[in-house]
């Protein structure tokens, strides 16, 4: 099924439409996993990376690629995309836990220490972490970029963590 | 409980307008002035704003830009005024529109 | 009742208008805008989100505060902002009556007359009708998002969404960001309208998005405000699937079922018109300047075929340049010059599986005004 059949990518999808960091750049530490897979005029990304990491060029719908050797996982670019579609995923966190960050526009916002629940690009939990950074600088732009540590093996899967809904309904 | 927004992460949602107490059918709630007159309501809980004249039915805020006139009301008397672009001002007299009256007026 | 003069009168503060105002102001024109509302800025305000486009098009900036920028633009090229003005009626000889209330409270009715006017309407949100679909509580996403953005307000706690359009997509992110439930994001047709990534945040946030279904009735309670939702899967011609009722509890039923341009001024100043599906109904035909078949009479945003704040701000500047350079104060070499890189722009924003269609449907509102035009009516 296509995002647009269901509204969510599914990692296959991804994979077709994304070229996504080799396992051996995972291991090297923190890298951007692009998650933008339509074809629509839009480069914040392009400009925010300050190693020239990302690339859209001409015409400006083109896909967004990224060369894995010249990001360093900064996560600028996470609170840049204007479709939240950027996440920074580091698979060598430690030898069994990675971390992915992730944009988390919502209130509240998480703590760091903070158990949360991990969920995945449809929304359903997969499984605990914790919240090792939540950055939010003004140059941000009130885009917070939340960090999670979760279990290696799903590092390709969560995406976000369960929202805390309707706080006063 | 409030309908009022009181946290959030790109807006600064801290009211700027003075406090002040306005009437609706009667019975007093708090305001911003110079809030659009619908939000003071909605934040209070009200939704009706006036029944219609023939099928007396409730209508509500629709548009919220001042171009359907569903959530119109008797303001200070005058009938048919769009709350949704109409700003608060201390002490105004807000009435249930019923048809093109206030509604306590159509049932005497 | 008093009659004024002005070189150009704009209707409409939004991002077309404004833009359109403070291109001309700059040029050295005296600037009038008119706008019904409480303040400037059209639905900009209610836009916290970051924009997409090229770094000419502020992309990645939230509309907010693009809106705030054009307000700190338009202030120090000189307009004059007249809000909670209404425009009542254009007459010929180029009169404008305008319906202005004063800071005291008290109505004036002001003619203007205008050497050169332009109409930045904007569009107004269609409605999809249901069983109860008139009862308190059901709204247009574009009511509910004014209220959470602009009045920090929310307009219940527990939403259902119809129409995964952009919109649709946009404020039930928005709606859960001001705190409120997403229960469901209800679409009859087969697949997500609007872009994926909009609606990948709203599935990632928890919210079920139904394609092939539809709303088939508000629930309300005694007072006859919304208490449920009951939705219904459709078959391949959109008709409701008897036996697929379910009932979901909510407060708020948001509709997001696409803009129609805001024709009336355009119409009462004997502009041309063409109907546009695409571009959500009857629009003006126009030229590249965005002049239209009535002389001195520019268009420009949503008015003229609904599309985005980042193509009704460009459109606004071309006919800004174009108002200034009718009433004399840019030469047509210079003003060619700068609607080029203008348009230039523009096309780069419709490009893309989405944009490429609005492209051309504004090619052929160009076309239609060169083949049926041949002689523009007279407006003053």
């Amino acid at each position: 099924m296509s995002i647009a059949e269901c509204g969510y990518l599914t990692y296959d999808e991804l994979k077709e439409k994304q070229k996504l960091p080799s396992e051996e750049r995972y291991e090297k530490g923190p890298v951007a996993v692009i998650e933008c897979v339509q074809e629509i005029p839009c480069n914040p990304c392009e400009a925010a990376c300050h190693f020239k990491a990302i690339k859209i060029g001409d015409p400006i719908t083109s896909l967004p690629t990224l060369a894995p050797e010249k990001c360093v996982g900064c996560g600028v670019c996470v609170s840049r995309c204007p479709g939240l579609a950027i996440f920074v995923v580091n698979k060598s966190f430690t030898s069994k836990t990675a971390t992915v960050s992730f944009p988390y526009e919502y209130e509240p916002l998480p703590k760091e220490g903070e158990m949360h629940k991990g969920v995945n690009r449809k929304g359903e939990v997969v499984c605990d972490g914790k919240i090792v950074k939540v950055t939010n600088p003004v140059s941000y732009d009130h885009t917070p970029v939340v960090t999670i540590e979760i279990p290696k093996e799903y590092a390709d899967e969560v995406r976000s963590i369960e929202r805390e809904r309707g706080k006063s309904a | 409980m409030s309908q009022r927004i009181s946290e959030h992460v790109v807006l600064d949602v801290e009211p700027t307008g003075k406090k002040v107490t306005i009437s609706v059918d009667g019975k007093e709630i708090e305001a911003y002035e110079g809030e659009p007159i619908l939000s003071a309501l909605l934040a209070a809980g009200i939704r009706i704003n006036r029944y219609t004249v023939k099928r007396h039915e409730p209508r509500g805020l629709f548009c919220g830009i001042g171009q359907c006139s569903d959530c119109s009301m008797v303001v200070d008397g005058k009938p048919n005024v769009r709350t949704c672009i109409t700003p608060v001002k201390a002490g105004m007299i807000i009435q249930t529109q019923d048809g093109l009256q206030a509604e306590k007026e159509a049932a005497s | 009742m008093s009659i004024k003069m002005t070189d150009l009168l704009v209707i409409g503060a939004g991002p077309a208008g404004l833009s359109a105002s403070i291109e001309a102001a700059r040029l050295g024109a005296k600037v009038i805008i008119a706008d019904l509302n409480m303040k400037p800025g059209g639905q900009l305000f209610k836009q916290i989100h970051k924009f997409f486009g090229s770094s000419a098009h502020h992309s990645g900036t939230r509309g907010i505060d693009i809106g705030r920028m054009l307000l700190e633009e338009a202030k120090s090229a000189g307009v004059q902002i007249w809000l909670k003005s209404t425009v009542i009626g254009i007459f010929p000889g180029g009169k404008v009556s305008i319906e202005r209330e004063m800071d005291d409270g008290t109505t004036e009715l002001v003619t203007l007359m205008p050497k050169e006017l332009v109409i930045a309407t904007g569009a107004s949100e269609n409605a999809i009708r249901f069983k109860n679909w008139t009862a308190p509580g059901v709204m247009g996403a574009g009511a509910a998002q004014t209220m959470i953005n602009v009045n920090h307000v929310k307009p219940g706690n527990k939403v259902v969404m119809l129409g995964s359009g952009n919109v649709g997509l946009i404020v039930s992110y928005q709606l859960m960001q001001a705190g409120c439930d997403v229960c469901a994001l209800v679409e009859a047709a087969p697949k997500v309208g609007g872009y994926a990534v909009h609606a990948a945040k709203i599935r990632r946030a928890g919210v079920p998005i139904l394609l092939r279904h539809t709303i088939i009735e508000a629930k309300t309670d005694s007072n006859g405000t919304v208490s449920g939702c009951v939705t219904a899967e459709v078959d391949d011609h959109f008709n409701p699937i008897p036996g697929t009722e379910e009932t979901i509890d909510c407060d708020v039923i948001t509709i997001a079922a696409g803009l129609k341009p805001t024709m009336d001024l355009i119409k009462l100043a004997g502009c041309k018109l063409t109907f546009d599906g695409p571009f959500g109904g009857y629009v003006p035909i126009h030229n590249e300047k965005m002049e239209t078949s009535v002389k001195g009479v520019f268009v420009a945003g949503d008015s003229t075929g609904v599309e985005e704040a980042n193509t009704a701000l460009d459109e606004g500047k071309i006919a800004g340049i174009s108002a200034a350079e009718a009433l004399g104060l840019i030469s047509e070499t210079d003003a060619d010059e700068k609607r080029k890189e203008i348009w230039n722009r523009l096309d780069s924003l419709r490009m893309g599986p989405f944009g490429q269609r609005r492209k051309i449907e504004k090619e052929h509102l160009i076309d239609l005004y060169n083949k049926e035009v041949k002689e523009q009516k007279a407006f003053a």
